[in-house]
């Protein structure tokens, strides 16, 4: 992958409004902003009842996505721009979710909702409705999942890669900022995880790095190219964003994302756990 | 749930003895302003988090004992970063005005 081929930017959007193969999607936490406005034409997914399993912590089944994306009025051939708040990490989740289910075409709006809004581009409230077609997902991709057991297998001998705020790493917080600290799990990261937060990779508006200072980044923060690697973060939404750097920005191989993240793992009984700045040893 | 909703999250049902609580309003030429985003640097200048304002201008966080600094960003506008102190237990009040 390159970033001709996953990533678009705002002029590309505005110039293919009315294009009916390109599908603009907007997935974001706080749903009401969606209803509140969003770019033209673009439809909705909600992370949590469209994505997510009601009753197990997983995800919607293979038949579950296709009867959602068929119901939306996605189609196999369409191209699929996502973008969201919270610097598109719900986008970047929801991304690799659709290449988790086989997706060909999928996108990213570089810079998402905040760099639209930033750029004073338009937005609307008008309400949006796509012909209903059938949609076909195929089995999911785990090459790019990872699981609890093999992400305690990787500790010392693959990158792991914890994407969280520096003091999540540390266990000084246990949730980003902008959320309540009081939370089920121990606090810390898995021990010989590199620390790159999500956010080295993106510019104050959103948008993302050069290749090249993306590279840097990474190899400066001991991340061995050489190597696969899992990212993680809370929930698995960041982590999704530094996925979405590593495989599709960078073309690394073997990148997974561990979806279960430090909500699993740091709730998990006997494994190893870190606290301080340091990475800690295997 | 990890995304921010607009404003920052309600403090109904947090138990506030517990956060360290950072939150306040943005304004432009004396009036209220929505839809600019507040970042929340940690003392080395790292992200800790964003919310957009709400449509009274309002934003919170709930961050952890020391220095932060708040970035915030709008449309037309240059960057604004507002040094404030958080404390467990307490809430820090600022008003940020950008031009």
């Amino acid at each position: 992958m390159s970033r001709e081929n996953s990533l678009v930017s705002a002029q590309w959007v505005e110039e293919h409004l009315d294009d009916p193969k390109v599908v603009l999607i907007e997935v974001d936490e706080d749903t009401s902003s969606y209803d509140r406005s969003h770019i033209r034409g673009a439809i909705k997914l909600d992370w949590t009842t469209d994505l997510q399993d009601q009753v197990r912590r997983d995800f919607v089944s293979k038949a579950q996505f296709e009867a959602l994306l068929s119901d939306r009025g996605v189609a196999n051939d369409d191209t699929v721009v996502l973008y969201g708040g919270n610097n598109n990490w719900f986008a970047a989740y929801a991304y690799w979710y659709f290449k988790l289910y086989g997706h060909q075409d999928v996108k990213l709006l570089d810079g998402g909702r905040k760099k639209w809004e930033l750029d004073a581009r338009e937005l609307t409230d008008e309400p949006v409705k796509r012909e209903a077609t059938s949609y076909t997902a195929t089995e999911q991709d785990l090459s790019i999942r990872a699981f609890r057991d093999e992400t305690v297998a990787a500790i010392g001998t693959q990158n792991l890669v914890d994407v969280r705020s520096p003091d999540e790493y540390a266990g000084r917080l246990l949730a980003p900022a902008h959320l309540p600290q009081e939370q089920a799990q121990r606090a810390g990261h898995i021990p010989t995880a590199a620390n790159v937060p999500w956010s080295k990779a993106a510019n104050d508006d959103g948008t993302f790095k050069s290749d090249d200072d993306l590279r840097k980044i990474y190899e400066e923060a001991g991340v061995d190219f050489g190597k696969d690697t899992i990212a993680y973060c809370r929930i698995g939404e960041r982590s999704s964003h530094t996925w979405f750097v590593l495989k599709e920005l960078l073309g690394q191989e073997n990148v997974k994302n561990y979806d279960g993240s430090w909500t699993e793992y740091g709730s998990l009984v006997g494994v190893p756990v870190a606290l301080g700045d340091e990475a800690g040893v295997a | 749930m990890c995304g921010a909703t607009e404003g920052g999250l309600s403090l109904a049902g947090v138990d506030v003895a517990k956060e360290a609580v950072i939150q306040g309003q943005v304004t432009r030429d004396g009036e209220p302003l929505a839809g600019a985003y507040v970042r929340l640097l940690d003392r080395t200048g790292e992200f800790t988090a964003e919310v957009p304002t709400s449509a009274t201008g309002h934003f919170r966080f709930f961050a952890g004992d020391g220095q932060w600094t708040l970035r915030t960003l709008a449309p037309k506008a240059e960057p604004v970063d507002k040094v404030v102190h958080a404390a467990t237990g307490s809430v820090a009040e600022v008003v940020i005005q950008v031009g």
